[in-house]
C-alpha cells in the first residue's frame, strides 16, 4: 500500500512537472513570437519579502532595470520607466507583460537622457531630463511609436547637481508643474559648511526652490515663459495633481544636518528627527517658507532657521503654508500617487500613496523610511492619520547606511486594473501590489 | 500518508516553479558599473585590535570622524547613493595624499566621479580643523571601511595647508 502510494505520488509528480515544463515553455515560446497566452498572475509566495496589509499581494514586475525613478502605466499595462542614467543609450523604457503572469517579457528602450519625471495621458508620454521636458506622441495603443522624436516642451532648467530631477505633473486644463529643485541644503553662504550664515534674500529662489508652471501644448518655453506657481520648496521629487480638490499637491524634502551645523541647538537625536517632512496642498503664489524656516512635527510649528537666527525654539514664517501632514524627518519622499483605482478596498479611494525612498541624514541613528505609506482622503483632503502601507524594502530589519537598503522606493504608478507600481532605483527593480487576486488568475 | 505524499510533490514542484520562471525572464541587462564602489556587504567599523594598534591616532579619527564625517559618509563609508561618494575603495582616499587633504581643508563643490557614478552633494570645507586633526581624519578613513594607505602626518597637512 504504502508502495503503491509512493509510485502514485512519483506518477503524478512527473506527470505534473511534464505538464508544468509544457505550459511554460508555451508562455516562452509566446514572448517569443509575441502571442499573448493567459497564464494568470504568478503569485509570491513571500511577497517578495514586502510586507503588505492582509489581502495584498506583491509580485516583482522586473528587475536588473538600472536606476528606475518615476513611471507611468498605459491603459493596456505597458510600463513606462524613467532611468536615472541610460542603460545602453536609452534613458526611458517601455516594458510589457505579453502573457499576463505578472513579469515583464519585453522591453525596448528610447530617450537618451538621464532623468526623474515621467507623465502619462491618453494622446503623450511627457519626461524630463534634470533641465529639460519633452514630449511624446502615442499611438492608438498608448505606445511610442519606433523612432518618435519629441517635441522640447521646456529647456533651460537650473541643473547645479544638488536637487536636480525634474519632477513633472499635469492639471487638467493643459498646465504643465515642475518641480525645481533648489542647489543647496538651507542657502547659506557655503554650502553646509558649519558657521556660514544663510544669505538674506535667498538668491537661490528666483530659479529653483519652487515649483515651475508651463503650458502642455507649447514648445521651447524657458523660465520667462513659464510662472513661478509656488515657492520655498527646498527640494520636491513627489508631486500629483488631485482631481477632487483640483489642486496641486507636493511632497517636499526638509533640510539636512541641524546638529552638525548648530550644535549647540540641536543634539544628534533632535536632529535624525528634524525637520519633518511635508505634504502640501499647494495653490499659485503660495511659499512654504524654505529656507527661512522649517516645519517641526513635534512642536507643530513653523521654526525659524538656524541660519536666519533660529534657536529650533522661534518661530517664523507667518506668511507661509502649513503642511496637510507631517512625517518625521529625513525619509526623503519621493512620489505621491492620488489612487483612483477600482482595485483596493474602498478606503484606498482617492487617499494619497507616498514612496519613501529612505534616510540617510539621521545617522548616526538608525535609518528610517524605505516604505510606501498611505493617507487616507475625502473631499481632497487628508482624512486620517499616516500609515506604513508597505514595508521591508530595505531587506534588514534596522538600516544603519543607505548602501545596505536592498531597494529605495522612487517612483510609483497606478495600473488600469488599479494596481500600484513601485520602483526602486537602489536595487533597480518594479514591483506591483495588487489586491484579492489568486494564484493563476 | 497521501497526503504528506502529494505535500511533498507540491513542495517539490514549489521548489522547480523558480527555476522555470527565470528562465522565461527577459535576459537581465548588464546595468553600467552598479554600486562598483560600493560593496553591499556592510563593512564594521570596529576594526581588530591588531590593526589598529598600528595606525596612529586611530582613535582620535574615528571620533573626528564621528562627529563631522559619518552623517553623510556614513558609519560603513559607503556614502549615499548620488549623493554622498563612498570613501571605501577609492582613489579619492587611498590616492595622492594631497587630494584628500585639499578635499578636508578646501572643500569640493565640483561634483565628484567616483568609480563611475557621480555625487552631487557639496562637501564643506574644514579649515577650523588643525593640522593633526586633519590628519588623524584622513588616515583614520585611510584604514578603515577596508582601505589599507599610508597614514598621513601633520606635517603634511601643515604644507598643503600652506600651499594655499
Amino acid at each position: 500500500m504504502k508502495k503503491l502510494l509512493q509510485k502514485n505520488s512519483l506518477t503524478i509528480a512527473l506527470l505534473c512537472l511534464t505538464l508544468l515544463a509544457g505550459a511554460l515553455t508555451f508562455s516562452c515560446k509566446g514572448e517569443a513570437s509575441g502571442k499573448e497566452g493567459k497564464a494568470g498572475i504568478v503569485l509570491s509566495p513571500d511577497n517578495e519579502g514586502i510586507k503588505v496589509p492582509d489581502g495584498f499581494h506583491v509580485i516583482e514586475v522586473a528587475n536588473s532595470l538600472g536606476s528606475p525613478r518615476h513611471i507611468a502605466v498605459n491603459s493596456n499595462g505597458g510600463i513606462y520607466v524613467k532611468l536615472k542614467e541610460p542603460v545602453d543609450g536609452k534613458g526611458i523604457l517601455y516594458l510589457k507583460d505579453t502573457d499576463g503572469d505578472g513579469a515583464a517579457d519585453t522591453s525596448k528602450g528610447f530617450g537618451d537622457y538621464g532623468g526623474t519625471g515621467i507623465y502619462l495621458t491618453d494622446h503623450y508620454l511627457y519626461a524630463s531630463s534634470n533641465e529639460d521636458v519633452f514630449r511624446y506622441a502615442l499611438d492608438e495603443n498608448q505606445e511610442v511609436p519606433a523612432n518618435a522624436s519629441p517635441d522640447t516642451l521646456v529647456y533651460g532648467l537650473i541643473d547645479r547637481r544638488t536637487h536636480n530631477s525634474k519632477s513633472i505633473t499635469l492639471d487638467v486644463k493643459g498646465n504643465l508643474y515642475v518641480n525645481i529643485g533648489a542647489y543647496s541644503n538651507a542657502c547659506q553662504k557655503e554650502d553646509r559648511t558649519l558657521g556660514s550664515l544663510g544669505l538674506m534674500p535667498c538668491p537661490i529662489l528666483d530659479s529653483a526652490g519652487g515649483i515651475w508652471q508651463f503650458k502642455t501644448d507649447k514648445f521651447h518655453q524657458t523660465y520667462g515663459d513659464g510662472v513661478r506657481y509656488a515657492t520655498g520648496l527646498r527640494n520636491v521629487v513627489g508631486l500629483d495633481w488631485n482631481q477632487q480638490a483640483n489642486a496641486l499637491f507636493v511632497v517636499q524634502h526638509g533640510r539636512d544636518q541641524l546638529h552638525t551645523l548648530y550644535p549647540d541647538y540641536f543634539d544628534q537625536q533632535a536632529s535624525a528627527s528634524l525637520p519633518a517632512e511635508t505634504l502640501y496642498r499647494i495653490e499659485e503664489g503660495d511659499d512654504a517658507g524654505w529656507p527661512y524656516i522649517y516645519y517641526d512635527q513635534i512642536q507643530h510649528k513653523k521654526i525659524l532657521a538656524p541660519e536666519y537666527g533660529g534657536d529650533g525654539k522661534k518661530t517664523g514664517g507667518e506668511d507661509a503654508i502649513d503642511p496637510a501632514v507631517a512625517f518625521p524627518g529625513h525619509m526623503a519622499p519621493n512620489a505621491l500617487l492620488f489612487y483612483t483605482g477600482n482595485m483596493f478596498p474602498e478606503r484606498y479611494k482617492n487617499g494619497a500613496f507616498i514612496a519613501f525612498h529612505g534616510s540617510w541624514n539621521r545617522a548616526p541613528e538608525p535609518q528610517k523610511g524605505y516604505f510606501v505609506v498611505f493617507i487616507p482622503f475625502e473631499n481632497g483632503a487628508p482624512s486620517g492619520d499616516w500609515e506604513v502601507f508597505a514595508d521591508g524594502f530595505s531587506g534588514k530589519d534596522t538600516v544603519h547606511s543607505p548602501d545596505e537598503a536592498e531597494h529605495r522606493p522612487t517612483g510609483l504608478a497606478q495600473g488600469p486594473d488599479g494596481s500600484l507600481y513601485v520602483s526602486d532605483d537602489a536595487g533597480g527593480s518594479l514591483f506591483r501590489i495588487l489586491y484579492d487576486v489568486k494564484d493563476g488568475e | 500518508m497521501r497526503t504528506l505524499s502529494l505535500g511533498h510533490t507540491g513542495l517539490l514542484l514549489i521548489l522547480l516553479l523558480p527555476a522555470f520562471y527565470w528562465g522565461c525572464r527577459p535576459s537581465a541587462k548588464s546595468s553600467p558599473d552598479k554600486e562598483s564602489g560600493e560593496n553591499p556587504v556592510a563593512v564594521s567599523t570596529s576594526e581588530p585590535e591588531t590593526e589598529t594598534a598600528e595606525i596612529p591616532h586611530f582613535a582620535e579619527g574615528k571620533a573626528l570622524y564621528t562627529s563631522y564625517c559619518l552623517v553623510c559618509h556614513q558609519a560603513t563609508g559607503g556614502g549615499v547613493g548620488g549623493l554622498n561618494p563612498p570613501l571605501k575603495n577609492t582613489e579619492f582616499v587611498l590616492g595622492e595624499k594631497e587630494r584628500l587633504i585639499r578635499i578636508i581643508l578646501h572643500g569640493s563643490n565640483t561634483g565628484l566621479l567616483v568609480n563611475g557614478k557621480t555625487y552631487s552633494n557639496s562637501m564643506p570645507a574644514f579649515p577650523q580643523l588643525s593640522d593633526e586633526e586633519v590628519a588623524y581624519v584622513a588616515t583614520y578613513v585611510r584604514n578603515s571601511f577596508g582601505n589599507k594607505a599610508e597614514a598621513i602626518s601633520p606635517a603634511e597637512v601643515e604644507e598643503i595647508r600652506n600651499l594655499k
